[in-house]
């Protein structure tokens, strides 16, 4: 059964300038004991998908389709209900644990506040329990004392991912929660997220641009472009052979050291992401395609087969309908 | 899985000291002894600032002045109707600061005038913080309508010049103790709104603020763990330096005879001494040692101030 389970998701900012559709109608679904990778560049709507399930966006965004986390319907719930779903069903470790946390408040008393605002257990009783948790992430519960500002990056970063432990929640949702350390703490961070999400049977949600990381984490991989999935699939699978040209020059922007094909030419996607005001026709991505074909700037692709348990939105993907002027 | 831990040598310790030093019974004997270590970890840092100290020292014996002293003063000795020296004399031996025009000894009524002005200034911070604080937390945090309004408030309050709102409010309400504390309260918390409103600006922009939504707190439990106390510098060392200006503030209303004529205060005695023409006839210890005291008082307050304003920020502190 699935933890999470999201139908046609279509977010749009309210902006003076009109409504900005960050997400248009993304599905997915993350099942018990799983790692899903969500990819893509900034902008995407990566970070968003993440904000809408917990409900975490601005007032003025519109949040159509339907959110089903650990079978409660997100966007349907009254505000008390949802602020009792938030964290106990699912959680989140923030971008940027530097200021994902109150610098003038302990760690310990940091850890506990979202059991004591659920009501879970008493003062004692949470204190021991944030012990608990800082010896999972492989801190001396001594360091329940300190203050933010006493802990490194990397210390942060598994106080954060502590944090989201607290209430036991059946998904964690892990917004680039590496992005800003260096790559050996990086290393080690991803290995006790995974180890965790192994340990406690989590489905977990990582976000994240780095493809790189995702592979290394990820059990499926569902690559993001201007607010729509465009590839998903085995992680493995996806990184090695990617279907759609964009996961393509994704991947091939991660050389292989000893590799001579990236010898002296690292390989970069030119371009920009579009405008999410001013998406272009057809197939988003056709303008910065490598693979462009005459029918890409009027077809709108829709997520088809591409190869076994793997689907691509591109006009090349097997399962695509026939249309002139396409090669396989 | 290895710890990042840059002190490893050191001996593990458990959860919490206090549960090693006294055995808990219940879970409100761990928070106070919780409060209690914290309170000594301030005061060890407290101690290392020396103005801190130095304006600690005066405030202390401002208090303890207002408190005991008047125990001290003979009743006769700031009478009207039994004043036991003669009018206007210069400082002596018997009248050390020397007496006003009714024969009183002005040393008396400084000690006995110093409980009202120390009330007063206290009373009407206590009134100004709260209105302030939770006017600038709430318009802040709220935003949008709510903000337009208590901004439009806190604006009114701003450019209204507050003596002028003061004397009017001061002449409809009587001037009774408690009427002079609500008027300053009232006429003084709009600096402190606007400070707190900013800061609190700030501080919801913070992630740690998503992070307490995302837990599933309430805006009530949001303002009370997160936003308050990224506030508090900013309201502390308001604070004391309010109390120095709500001093400031009551001897202005009582030196423009708006004080309560039944109590003495050191603005109320400033203000008979102008009124006895003590300016122009040369009794100089009849104005100048409670002008002082009003100085004096003030600068200890301001000195608490900055020394606890660096204390409290713990990032102010680490440095």
């Amino acid at each position: 059964m699935s933890v999470l389970s999201v139908r046609d998701l279509v977010v749009e900012y309210g902006t003076t300038g009109g409504g900005v559709p960050a997400v248009r109608g993304v599905d997915l679904e993350v099942d018990r004991g799983e790692v899903l990778g969500l990819a893509g560049e900034s902008g995407c709507g990566k970070s968003t998908i993440a904000g809408a399930i917990l409900r975490l966006l601005p007032a003025k965004t519109k949040v159509t389709g339907q959110i089903e986390l650990d079978g409660n319907d997100i966007l349907e719930l009254t505000p008390g209900k949802l602020r009792a779903v938030r964290w106990t069903a699912g959680s989140i470790v923030f971008q940027g644990a530097m200021h994902a946390m109150n610098p003038v408040q302990r760690i310990g008393d940091q850890i506990m506040e979202p059991i004591i605002v659920h009501g879970q257990s008493g003062e004692r009783e949470a204190r021991v329990r944030a012990g608990t948790l800082l010896e999972q992430v492989g801190l001396p519960t001594r360091r329940l004392n300190d203050y933010p500002h006493e802990l490194s990056g990397g210390q942060k970063q598994r106080i954060m991912i502590a944090m989201a432990l607290a209430c036991s929640p059946s998904l964690i949702v892990a917004d680039e929660p590496t992005t800003a350390l260096d790559v050996m703490v990086q290393a080690q961070v991803l290995q006790l997220l995974r180890t965790l999400q192994h340990d406690l049977g989590l489905a977990l949600l990582f976000i994240t641009h780095d493809l790189s990381v995702l592979v290394e984490v990820a059990d499926r991989l569902a690559i993001m472009y201007a607010g729509r999935i465009v590839e998903q699939g085995e992680a493995e699978a996806v990184f090695h052979s990617p279907a759609h040209p964009y996961t393509k020059a994704l991947a091939a922007a991660f050389p292989a050291i000893g590799d001579m094909r990236f010898r002296g030419r690292p390989s970069g996607l030119g371009g920009d992401p579009p405008d999410p005001q001013q998406i272009p026709s057809g197939c988003p991505f056709h303008p910065r395609c490598a693979e462009v074909t005459p029918v890409c700037s009027s077809v709108t692709p829709e997520l088809w087969t591409a190869g076994p348990a793997r689907l691509a939105a591109c006009v090349h993907a097997s399962g695509a309908p026939a249309l002139e002027g396409v090669s396989r | 899985m290895q710890t990042l831990d840059p002190t490893p040598s050191d001996p593990p310790v458990l959860v919490d000291e206090t549960v090693d030093l006294i055995p808990p019974k219940s879970p409100r004997r761990i928070g106070w002894a919780r409060r209690r270590r914290a309170l000594s970890v301030f005061w060890k840092t407290y101690r290392r600032s020396r103005m801190g100290m130095v304006g600690l020292v005066m405030m202390i014996l401002f208090i303890l002045l207002a408190v005991f002293g008047p125990l001290f003063v003979p009743a006769r000795n700031v009478s009207v109707a039994f004043a036991p020296g003669k009018p206007f004399q210069p400082p002596s031996l018997q009248w050390p600061l020397g007496t006003d025009n009714f024969g009183r000894s002005v040393l008396s009524l400084i000690v006995v005038g110093s409980r009202i002005s120390l009330i007063v200034g206290f009373a009407a911070t206590v009134v100004t913080m709260v209105l302030g604080a939770g006017i600038g937390i709430a318009s802040g945090f709220y935003g949008g309508k709510t903000d337009t309004l208590l901004n439009a408030l806190t604006n009114w309050f701003l450019v209204i010049p507050w003596i002028a709102l003061a004397i009017v409010m001061a002449s409809i309400l009587g001037p009774t103790l408690l009427n002079i504390i609500l008027i300053i309260g009232i006429t003084s918390w709009a600096g402190t709104a606007r400070l707190v409103r900013a800061q609190a600006l700030t501080v919801k922009e913070r992630p740690y603020v998503e992070r307490a939504r995302a837990l599933g707190g309430g805006d009530l439990h949001t303002i009370t763990h997160h936003i308050l106390p990224n506030v508090m510098p900013v309201i502390f060392a308001n604070t004391v330096l309010t109390v120095a200006l709500s001093i400031l503030a009551e001897t202005t209303l009582s030196l423009l005879g708006l004080g309560d004529p039944n109590s003495i205060s050191w603005g109320g005695i400033i203000n008979e001494a102008f009124q006895a023409g003590a300016l122009s006839a040369g009794y100089w210890w009849w104005i100048i040692p409670p002008g002082v005291m009003i100085v004096l008082v003030v600068l200890s307050f301001t000195m608490c101030g900055y020394a606890l304003d660096e204390i409290i920020n713990p990032r102010l502190r680490a440095r």
